[in-house]
């Protein structure tokens, strides 16, 4: 599948998720730049992580403006894939494109450290290798990270099933010392309305390699890149 | 030759001017020798700088000439922005570590901020990507009358760093955080930053070329940092905090931009040369780039950048506004060089060339404010070679106090694992991004990062040392001490050491008690340098870290990078962020302790933290029984017979089978023949190691092919830590003792 991953000036992501993408997956990866406003063919288009403009207004805020973003509302539009990490997940954030906003974390500080994620969907091609339930560990690094949104639209996302992740403790018990940014309802990661476009706070490509001693991640990259049907092909090539 | 004229409103120079820039009256009759007239006003202000101690080194000098600075890997060694060594498949890293004690102190978010980012300025203007930072960082007290103040550094310190180095996206994989009352008025904050790139793409700070011309890059001119280097080289006193203005402010979104503009730019082969301003600004850059081409400038200051209209030359060429870059290019081909500048929207302008005068000439505003020529200015600084002597106070310090046998020896260690000194730092480390760049195989928290090298079956190993105590009791034992164990934490994980740089933090090298300890420092270090062969390819000396007289503890802080040239031989993949690390992971592996107790407690944490005394003789550094210990941990790594690895360093035996324990909640029983008070001694050259029963015996012959004292103690399992010694036992849940060293930094910290 042809991949595309879009480069602000302060991405700083970009490199990490094309290792995987290309190295380890096998599959056709670009870099876009954020002044273009073609796609140019993709059919995964990341927003990966970082500070996109500096980030000293809201995180992803300036972002959400610029001139690719055009193209990526269209594709998300009908129906297109769109992963957003960390940064790329605040950028969806700040375009509508998912709802909700961030915060600063709980204790005020930059977080980086390993969380555990429990799986709350698994009828999405994004997370075609796992199954609900399923306990993934991964990176996080960021310091608006808190999830927020009003109590009516919570209820809505929950109801429609939006959450996909959310932080928990090893066993997947939603534990208030697992959620250490504070996010609403321990959310770490949401999809739209129809699933195509999936944002998360926590950093898959950093760990989806077994050198880099956990792989959780992989199969989520692996998912976003999977057919349409949801087969696990790519997984699957990649020794997984 | 022109004789400059002085701008409106500038003082006339006398040597009472000159005194105010810190210029003894002979380094100002020498300058006005060397000018044949006296300075004007922008002519003072770039000499000071220039002959500061942080530029002209002219204190330290002549003893940094005792380093071993070459081997067949160094590509290039101390002179350049950073050195650059050979690690092997074709590239080269770039590394370097520079202080930024002064401005820390004043301004603790934005000194530690701008420190992050100067270093990695320095990194990739060598045409290097920066993958890797470290930072060593040491304070007073944090608790106790005055640690509000401290604990205030502490929090703006660790923000700083991490908000620069996360914002630009570099990962933060290790370092170190003492706290000790020498730092209470003088805190150390010491970055390192390592790049790497392919073999034949490295660039270096040169101006050549009559006619090529001089572009200046990345953000405006403005008035913050002016007269930062001659800052850094005054001692503290009450009107310090007035210094305020000289801090530098950092934006690391610039800087991130700079460092992706610059690496295309150089990409692009019309770069003949680049350095960062710096320290003293654009007088260094543009002075230090000329001098080693062997060129002169001819600078337009009308044409550089500037936040405001009303900044003087003087304030211009010794601004240290941060994120500006000087880029040489080929004659005509600059444009290509602003179209991708301006791509990463960065503002770009030409503002002089290169000559070959042999001279820098600045005009402003129609006339010529300063005339000076280059090569005498920056290598022919002055040189000194201060008196040294002993302190007074040596034999004091250097008396024996009798060390008591701690009564409860668990109680001892769980008071050790709860000091901020000795306890947990993840408060700190988790403020950084560790894992960014997707490399990091070992992260903060242990005897050395292990970072792989994407492309290559090889990993590079960092880590940074050194023990102020140790060099306060006993600078030259100290000095081997800091290298000795920089290298031993390297050989945990089979790395051999292909190069050092460092950090020396002194007080004033005018007091010959001073003089003699950096002295004695550095012989100490080149000692064991040249026993382990490691060539020192870069540093930074920082002097006058000192408050109202009183001095810091020498601090001369090492970082060493090492190579693991094939990782698979080390351990299967799966595992070896397991293998690497130094916590107990696999019940039922053996548990073998390497060197021989040589009853050390001079300096030790168990007489300073728990005795509060700190004095006598600090352990003695067998070098011989040290690189055979090294030889043998590389041997066994490449052999794949460890599971793990851990040397003993501060705090001892004791201490450093309960953090092997901590790592993963993962115990052991082991006995060990000697007394209670042996348990907490710190002779050197010494580890424990664990692996499968199976590979006991090739290790222990080994070691004795080596003549390394080598003995199996016991076997990791269970989820107590259980130690019998002659006369008694240390038994203890693992998690009793996490808890304690876990709270320890988040409780001083409030």
């Amino acid at each position: 599948m042809k991949c595309g991953i879009v480069v602000f000036p302060g991405s700083n992501c970009d490199h990490d998720v094309y290792h995987v993408l290309n190295h380890v997956l096998g599959q056709e990866t670009t870099f876009l730049w954020h002044q273009e406003t073609s796609l140019e063919g993709c059919e995964l288009v990341v927003l990966p992580g970082g500070f996109s403009y500096g980030d000293y207004l809201r995180a992803g805020s300036m972002a959400a403006h610029s001139p690719i973003m055009a193209a990526v509302r269209r594709h998300a539009e009908v129906g297109g894939r769109v992963l957003g990490i960390c940064n790329g997940f605040q950028m969806l954030l700040e375009t509508g494109l998912l709802p909700g906003a961030m915060r600063r974390n709980r204790d005020l500080r930059f977080l980086s450290v390993d969380v555990h994620l429990r799986v709350e969907r698994d009828d999405l091609v994004y997370c075609s290798n796992y199954r609900c339930g399923d306990v993934l560990r991964m990176p996080i690094a960021h310091a608006e990270g808190n999830y927020v949104d009003t109590e009516e639209a919570l209820d809505e996302l929950e109801r429609r099933g939006q959450v996909v992740f959310r932080y928990a403790d090893a066993s997947g018990q939603l534990e208030p010392g697992a959620n250490l940014n504070g996010s609403e309802r321990a959310i770490a990661g949401i999809c739209n309305a129809g699933g195509n476009v999936l944002g998360l706070m926590p950093h898959p490509e950093r760990c989806a390699e077994e050198m880099l001693g956990n792989r959780d991640g992989l199969g989520l990259l692996a998912g976003a890149v999977a057919a349409a049907d949801g087969r696990v092909g790519a997984l699957a090539a990649a020794g997984g | 030759m022109t004789t400059p004229s002085p701008a409106a409103g500038e003082p006339v120079v006398d040597s009472v001017l000159a005194a105010d820039h810190a210029l003894t009256d002979e380094e100002f009759g020498g300058l006005c020798d060397l000018l044949g007239r006296s300075p004007t006003w922008t002519e003072l202000g770039i000499a000071s700088a220039l002959y500061s101690e942080h530029c002209s080194y002219k204190s330290s000098k002549i003893h940094l000439r005792r380093f071993p600075t070459r081997s067949r890997r160094v590509v290039h060694g101390p002179g350049e922005n950073a050195g650059v060594v050979d690690v092997g498949h074709g590239w080269v890293a770039a590394f370097k570590m520079e202080s930024h004690n002064h401005p820390s102190f004043i301004e603790p978010y934005q000194g530690a901020a701008t420190g992050v980012g100067g270093i990695l300025r320095d990194v990739f203007t060598m045409g290097a990507r920066p993958i890797a930072c470290l930072d060593s960082l040491r304070f007073g007290e944090i608790d106790g009358e005055g640690g509000a103040r401290m604990r205030h550094l502490v929090d703006g310190v660790v923000r700083g760093i991490g908000d620069y180095g996360n914002c630009v996206g570099i990962p933060t994989v290790g370092g170190e955080t003492g706290f000790h009352r020498s730092y209470n008025g003088n805190i150390l904050v010491n970055a390192f930053a390592l790049g790497v790139c392919r073999e034949d793409r490295i660039f270096t700070a040169t101006a050549s070329g009559a006619g090529n011309p001089i572009l200046y890059a990345g953000s405006r001119t403005g008035r913050d940092g002016i007269h930062g280097a001659t800052m850094a080289s005054e001692a503290f006193d009450s009107e310090s905090e007035a210094k305020r203005p000289t801090v530098q402010v950092g934006d690391p979104f610039t800087e991130k931009v700079l460092l992706e503009a610059s690496l295309e730019a150089m990409r692009s082969g019309v770069v003949l040369g680049v350095q960062d301003m710096g320290a003293a600004g654009l007088t260094s850059s543009c002075f230090e780039m000329a001098a080693r081409g062997g060129a002169g400038v001819d600078l337009d200051l009308d044409l550089v950048p500037l936040r405001e209209a009303s900044l003087t030359p003087y304030e211009i060429m010794l601004s240290e506004s941060q994120e500006r870059m000087v880029f040489v290019t080929q004659r005509g081909q600059e444009k290509a060089v602003v179209e991708i500048l301006s791509r990463w929207g960065l503002e770009a302008s030409r503002i002089g060339r290169v000559t070959d005068s042999g001279r820098a000439r600045l005009t402003f505003r129609g006339r010529t404010v300063a005339d000076m020529p280059v090569e005498p200015l920056v290598d022919g600084a002055p040189v000194y070679d201060r008196p040294a002597a002993p302190p007074a106070d040596l034999h004091q310090r250097q008396q024996v106090v009798a060390c008591e046998p701690p009564e409860d020896p668990l109680r001892a260690l769980k008071e050790l694992l709860g000091t901020p000194e000795l306890g947990d730092k993840t408060w700190i480390h988790r403020q950084y991004d560790s894992t960014v760049r997707s490399n990091t195989i070992v992260g903060p928290g242990s005897d050395a990062a292990v970072l792989r090298l994407k492309g290559t079956p090889s990993a590079l190993a960092l880590t940074s040392d050194v023990n102020p105590s140790y060099c306060w009791l006993d600078p030259r034992m100290g000095g081997r001490q800091a290298v000795a164990e920089a290298v031993r934490n390297l050989a945990t994980v089979g790395a051999e050491p292909v190069g050092m740089t460092n950090c020396l933090n002194f007080g004033s090298p005018e007091n010959p008690g001073i003089a003699w300890q950096l002295r004695e420092c550095i012989e100490g270090m080149a000692e064991a340098c040249r026993a382990f062969d490691v060539p020192v390819i870069s540093g930074n000396v920082s002097l006058y870290n000192e408050t109202e007289g009183e001095a810091v503890h020498p601090t001369p802080t090492v970082a060493i990078v090492g190579v693991i040239d094939r990782l698979r031989d080390v351990g299967t993949e799966g595992d070896l962020h397991l293998v690497l690390g130094c916590g107990f992971w696999r019940p039922a592996d053996r548990v073998v302790l390497l060197g021989s107790d040589t009853g050390e407690y001079g300096g030790s944490a168990y007489q300073r933290l728990l005795h509060g005394v700190e004095a006598g003789r600090p352990p003695a550094v067998d070098l011989e029984a040290e690189a055979a210990l090294h030889r043998l941990l590389r041997q066994s790594r490449r052999a794949g017979w460890l599971s793990g690895c851990h040397d003993l360093a501060d705090g001892g035996l004791l201490v450093a089978m309960a953090e092997c324990a901590i790592a993963r909640g993962l115990g052991m029983r082991a006995a060990v023949d000697c007394g209670p008070l042996s348990l907490f001694s710190e002779g050197q050259a010494r580890a424990i190691v664990t692996l499968p029963a199976s590979r006991t015996e090739d290790l222990l012959a080994a070691a004795e092919t080596h003549g390394v004292p080598a003995r199996e103690i016991g076997e990791v399992g269970g989820d107590r830590l259980v130690l019998d010694f002659d006369g008694g036992a240390v038994d203890s849940a693992v998690d009793d003792l996490r808890r304690v060293w876990a709270e320890a930094l988040p409780r001083a910290v409030g």
